[in-house]
């Protein structure tokens, strides 16, 4: 099946819920209005020009640092390269993006037509409040609930939106750009309490490989 | 008059029958399963972010640790993913020795679990029989990476390194003497190809030794059939892939419907279940492992007939060799680029899907033109499969849990990533 019929038949059932589309690499990525997301995702899944039985996949993004290098080089001196890693400062926000920070995307397929898609949404960046999609597609419960603990995306109508990968009673979403890697507690079997204890990291963040951007 | 009131359980997270971490909680009504929540996360490495602070190539090693029973399979995922966003193919050969080694995995995989289940369903001596084969294949990991599981043998553009012409042999000790040795190796004295063969020639036979303990046996067949049935619309809006799709009847195979390398050119069948139980999955790995070692030998067979290179003759992508690295410029200065700094991937973002042994396993990549992956996000295939514990356990005693929870073939490697 082409791309383009697939573009075609989503931008006929879609109409204005589409914000924008790309096809990239053979993958076609439509951009969808978070307010229409759930009605999109009914019609995806129920027209038979478009079919999506199946939710593959759901993820969280955060563009907070995206196009921004740790280490440009201006110039070869006689004293070899310059050698200051910039660490990237999460407070300056990205230039290279020109889009909202928070994304969340879907991977679709279709079995009956083999055709793949993927849904790009930014929710309100405030509250980060999303549609559930669970009752579209079933499989979308511990994504959301992944999205929600990595990212602190909000699906409004999960039925049971817990943390799932992280402790219990942590603090934070890992996955964003501003979550250090080395994370901030951690814990030691304390002999005097008798008990296991957090203590803050006393790890400092370093960059082994800078992150470079060459343009060719 | 005293109350009824329903029992919760604690299963795992270090119970044998779990299969690694995971801790279930359990709400029983006298036996029977009343709800299931199961609570993963035990074994969460932030893959994702670790590969996200790194260069490309350094994540491969990573990915063997996901599912850690099928590596190269995982490593597979995540080198397609990079070399479509690089826009490189590699070479022809390459392809077939990734294909090879895919389907090797899978047979791995399919041994693995073969043995963990039917122990959980309290059938020990398949354990045994299953680990005993598993060793060659082992072996046959370690013949071309050196290691025997985490291999990090596929590299964007090829794989690291040709077929080896001769396999490690035994080596005579107080324990095994000279005559003993001699006979351990003697399917050793040629090449992996021919070790191979000589392994795929006996498996079929392994595999009916299997199919005479397990698929007529009384016991087994009261533990598997109609336990955890899956209807296949269910499945589908479930988000099965792989024999778990596939037990419950649905066609769908992604080597077959969306063929990545070189399976368009091979033979093989995909097997169907018709119930979605338990012991449809069981039949459906059976014949899949059946299945795989045809396709090894067809692997086997091109592969013999054809050298090549195996790697894409692109410095900025692949290491040059390193007898040239001693005497070239030019060649030194590219191996140090490539291991220090790495390449950069074009901006944009790609999604790249193998039929894993546990299913679909997704590599989604985005990149913003760096050296490192902007974000990489990892679609494991036993992630909703276990999802749908609690609506395959509901209504069955406590003992079906184990059956239903084993047939999923879950790994927390990939789970928990």
């Amino acid at each position: 099946m082409q791309i383009t019929t697939l573009l075609e038949n989503a931008q006929r059932h879609l109409g204005d819920a589409i914000v924008d589309h790309v096809i990239a690499l053979n993958e076609l990525t439509l951009e969808i209005q978070p307010e229409k997301l759930r009605e999109t995702a009914y019609i995806l899944r129920d027209e038979p020009e478009l079919a999506f039985e199946q939710c593959v996949d759901v993820c969280g993004v955060d563009y907070l640092v995206y196009g921004a290098s740790e280490w440009e080089t201006f110039e070869a001196t006689s004293t070899g390269f310059e050698r200051g890693v910039e660490r990237l400062n999460p407070s300056k926000t990205s230039t290279a993006w020109p889009k909202p920070r928070f994304a969340v995307v879907y991977h679709l397929l279709s079995l009956k037509y083999n055709w793949r898609l993927r849904l790009r949404v930014f929710p309100n960046q405030e509250t980060l409040m999303l549609d559930s999609l669970i009752s579209v597609w079933p499989s979308v419960n511990w994504f959301e609930r992944e999205a929600f603990d990595m990212f602190g995306f909000l699906f409004k109508d999960h039925p049971d939106l817990r943390r799932i990968m992280t402790d219990y009673g942590f603090i934070g979403h890992p996955f964003r750009k501003d979550f250090p890697l080395s994370g901030n507690v951690e814990v030691r079997y304390d002999a005097a309490s008798q008990r296991v204890i957090y203590e803050p990291v006393e790890l400092p963040p370093r960059v082994l490989v800078p992150k470079v951007i060459r343009k060719k | 008059m005293t109350e009824i009131r329903n029992y919760t359980l604690n299963f795992g997270p270090q119970h044998p029958a779990a299969h690694g971490v995971l801790r279930l909680v359990l709400e029983l009504d006298g036996e029977v399963i009343q709800r299931a929540d199961p609570h993963v996360g035990l074994l969460h490495r932030a893959t994702e972010k670790l590969a996200e602070s790194k260069p490309f190539n350094q994540s491969i090693g990573y990915m063997d640790r996901l599912d850690y029973v099928s590596m190269m399979c995982n490593e597979h995922a995540y080198v397609m993913a990079i070399e479509k966003m690089l826009g490189i193919t590699p070479p022809i050969r390459a392809q077939y020795i990734r294909v090879m080694f895919d389907e090797i995995t899978r047979i791995l995989n399919h041994l693995l679990w073969l043995g963990a289940t039917s122990l959980d369903l309290g059938a020990m001596s398949m354990f045994l029989y299953a680990f005993k084969e598993r060793e060659d294949l082992m072996d046959c990991y370690e013949a071309v990476s050196g290691a025997r599981m985490h291999a990090t043998y596929y590299r964007p553009g090829g794989v690291y390194r040709d077929l080896p012409d001769q396999m490690p042999k035994y080596e005579p000790s107080i324990f095994c003497n000279e005559k003993e040795t001699a006979k351990r190796n003697a399917n050793r004295e040629g090449s992996l190809l021919d070790f191979i063969t000589n392994f795929t020639d006996r498996f079929p036979g392994c595999v009916d030794e299997y199919e005479t303990l397990l698929t007529d046996n009384r016991i087994w067949k009261q533990r598997t059939v109609d336990i955890g049935v899956v209807s296949p619309e269910r499945a589908l809006a479930l988000g099965f892939t792989g024999p778990m799709l596939r037990a419950s009847g649905v066609a769908w195979d992604l080597r077959k419907k969306q063929p990545y390398e070189v399976y368009d050119q091979l033979d093989f069948d995909i097997p169907i279940g018709s119930n979605g139980d338990c012991y449809d999955r069981y039949l459906v790995r059976v014949q899949e492992m059946r299945e795989s070692n045809k396709i090894i030998q067809q692997c086997v067979k091109w592969l013999k007939a054809n050298p090549g290179p195996v790697i894409i003759d692109d410095r900025k992508v692949a290491p040059p060799k390193r007898a040239n690295m001693k005497t070239n410029m030019e060649a030194m200065i590219h191996h140090f680029k490539l291991f220090s700094e790495g390449y950069c991937v074009p901006e944009g973002e790609a999604y790249a899907a193998v039929e894993h042994p546990k299913g679909e396993f997704g590599i989604y990549l985005i990149s913003d033109g760096a050296n490192k992956p902007y974000r990489l996000k990892i679609r494991a295939a036993g992630f909703p499969h276990l999802a749908a514990l609690e609506e395959m356990t509901k209504g069955h005693m406590l003992a079906d849990v184990v059956s239903v929870l084993s047939s999923q073939d879950i790994v927390f490697g990939e789970i928990d990533r």
